[in-house]
């Protein structure tokens, strides 16, 4: 069975305390961010269960909206994620290179994860670094003005922070 | 006056995202001057005098917004923050929250005494994570030094800030799918009436405001709404942020006073720099992707052959015949190699995956545009598209319960009305156009590059 450590149960009060006590409900986008970063970068069934127990709602009311919002996984993805922009304003900076790049170098298409469960690459639409483009998300940060050189870079820290993680 | 800054004035000052910094800068004086000597009403009089307009994209009077407000007896009220900020081209609101947070929670603080609201949330674009603990940090900052929490400043006043992460959804921004996903709902727009200022969020009366629009709350405080008033031209009042960004030489986050020409915004030094790598202007879409674009003669000029200026009414002069509009500031520039039917395919791909869906018009219809589109850019597009493409777009507008329809259709609208010919040479050059693009074209011509 999945559980909050004390920690992230902290944090889970936290978030539902800024809501008025017969509202726990309107806690559920930042706690569905906190269960995703707890349980594995995505959300199970039977993480989902879990939210819509502690927020005290029918599991349906959690499936509804874990299924709307892009920036939840409903299925396991890679230890690096690889959001790319494509999207209008990055499309004319080169975005279209940068991902054909990433498919070369890492043997992934968009929708893919390599074999070794380490990075999965994703198209995304505007993430708001219109003007640092092209761009992509990785994990709560940015990567912006990518270069292919600056590609090689990213996937090689990447690299390293695994092992050094190990 | 071009230069004049209201809002990011400050924000290269080494440590500013601090409060000691802030504060030392002269940094929530409008706090104490709202609180000490103004009451609710009077401050809404200043945005009012202020001639504010809503900074999200629609443009509305802030003030006039305010006084819409319903005061049941006993119904807490509440101030919404929008910091969902997800239409292409847009990212001036991220920018004043990473570099300046104080001046945005500042805002807040005055506008939710004006407004009643003594729990006022921040609604975030979920991607924006880091900001989101420069904002929690720049509120446990605030609250330490007396700024939020109980009776603030001796004055009875009580509010507290709270910032929710939203989770990757651009109709977020639309207020009332905002006021759902605050909820903890799917993000689907809502049918108005009721609006908002009746029955918002939690169906308590709401007020939803950009990040820019509360920011500049503060200026007009501190100066007088005639002060403020006084800079800009006409309606269009104080300054505005722009993100420039596609092919020019400096993209970034300008704040303008709203009197300076479309071609000085492009090519002077002190805003884009000009178009990159030596190329010619071809064209632009001035306020977010969901406004029309415009080709360079058109841009610079207006169908009467005036100068165009970097504000509301000269960016709309000709309606969507031949003008655009300000829209959220965002400002995309395409050079003369880039394809106008890509960048618009891209486009509708957006709307695509955005629409929430509830519509059919909207659902329906920006899928179709997404694949005529991506047929006449991929070499399979046949003549009777282009009228089909039109048709389908005209019959979204207007037909849907929020604006997203029109958002997805406008874009497509503009680009048949000003570059048909380049759709046409996409579908009768299909081999050519997958290798080079079309260029520019006559309606480019002549265009004005200074010196
Ligand atoms: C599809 C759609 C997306 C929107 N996105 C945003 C947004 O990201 N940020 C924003 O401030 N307003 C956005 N708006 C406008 C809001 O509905 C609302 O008008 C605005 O937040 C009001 O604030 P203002 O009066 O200060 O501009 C959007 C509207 C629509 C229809
Ligand atoms: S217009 Fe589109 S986004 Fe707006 S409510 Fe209808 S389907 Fe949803
Ligand atoms: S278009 Fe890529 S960040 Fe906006």
């Amino acid at each position: 069975m999945i559980q909050f450590n004390d920690t992230q149960m902290a944090e889970f009060k936290r978030l539902v305390n800024r809501y008025p006590a017969d509202k726990k409900k309107s806690a559920l986008l930042p706690v569905l961010h906190l269960a995703q970063d707890s349980f594995g970068g995505w959300l199970s069934t039977e993480t989902m269960d879990y939210v819509a127990a502690l927020l005290e709602i029918k599991p349906i009311e959690v499936y509804e909206v874990a299924t709307f919002y892009s920036m939840y996984n409903l299925k396991p993805v890679g230890k690096y994620m690889f959001e790319v922009c494509q999207t209008g304003p990055c499309m004319l900076r080169g975005s279209d290179d940068i991902i054909a790049y990433i498919n070369e170098k890492l043997g992934i298409k968009p929708g893919e994860t390599t074999a070794d469960g380490m990075f999965t690459l994703k198209t995304v639409e505007c993430l708001g670094a219109c003007g640092y483009a092209p761009m992509m998300q990785l994990g709560k940060h940015y990567k912006e003005h990518l270069t292919k050189q600056k590609i090689d870079e990213i996937i090689e820290d990447c690299k390293k922070a695994a092992i050094n993680n190990n | 006056m071009g230069s004049i800054k209201l809002l990011l004035e400050k924000a290269h000052v080494e440590g500013i995202r601090y409060y000691d910094v802030y504060r030392r800068e002269g940094g929530y004086r409008s706090v104490e001057k709202a609180l000490k000597t103004m009451s609710p009403e009077t401050i809404v009089e200043e945005v009012k005098k202020s001639g504010l307009r809503g900074r999200g994209g629609a443009g509305f009077p802030a003030g006039m917004k305010w006084s819409f407000i319903a005061k049941p007896e006993g119904v807490p009220r509440h101030l919404v923050c929008n910091a969902d900020e997800s239409e292409p081209g847009t990212f001036k609101d991220r920018y004043l929250m990473e570099f300046i947070p104080h001046l945005l929670i500042e805002g807040l603080i005055v506008s939710s005494f004006a407004l009643g609201s003594n729990d006022t949330y921040i609604y975030i674009r979920g991607e924006y994570a880091w900001i989101v603990d420069i904002l929690e940090q720049a509120i446990i900052e605030a609250k330490n030094n007396g700024w939020l929490g109980k009776n603030i400043l001796g004055s009875g006043f009580d509010c507290n800030i709270h910032v929710q992460r939203g989770a990757g959804a651009y109709i977020c921004g639309e207020e009332t799918a905002l006021i759902e996903s605050l909820e903890g709902k799917r993000g689907n727009p809502r049918i108005k009436p009721p609006f908002p200022a009746v029955q918002g969020l939690w169906m308590r009366p709401t007020v939803v405001n950009n990040v820019e629009t509360l920011a500049a709350v503060v200026p007009i405080i501190n100066m007088g709404g005639e002060e403020y008033a006084k800079i800009g031209v006409g309606r269009s009042t104080g300054t505005k942020l722009i993100s420039a960004c596609g092919n020019i030489n400096k993209p970034g986050v300008y704040e303008i006073d709203m009197t300076i020409s479309v071609e000085e915004f492009i090519y002077s030094d002190e805003y884009c720099g000009g178009i990159a790598n030596g190329k010619r202007l071809k064209a632009c879409i001035p306020g977010g992707s969901s406004v029309p674009i415009l080709p360079a003669n058109l841009l610079l000029k207006t169908a009467k052959g005036e100068t165009r200026f970097m504000n509301y009414e000269s960016l709309s002069d000709g309606g969507f015949a031949s003008g655009s509009m300000m829209g959220s500031g965002g400002f995309i520039v395409l050079d003369e190699d880039q394809c106008v039917v890509k960048n618009t395919y891209t486009l509708a791909r957006f709307y695509r995956h955005e629409s929430c869906g509830q519509c059919s018009p909207c659902r329906e219809g920006t899928g179709w545009m997404e694949k005529i589109l991506w047929n006449i850019e991929s070499g399979k597009g046949k003549m009777s598209d282009i009228d089909l493409l039109w048709d389908v777009q005209s019959k979204i507008e207007g037909n849907t319960i929020c604006p997203l329809g029109d958002a997805a259709a406008w874009p497509v609208a503009a680009a048949i009305r000003h570059f048909r010919d380049e759709f046409e040479w996409h579908i009768t050059n299909k081999e050519e156009a997958q290798k080079r693009n079309f260029g520019l074209a006559h309606y480019a011509n002549p265009i004005h590059v200074p010196a």
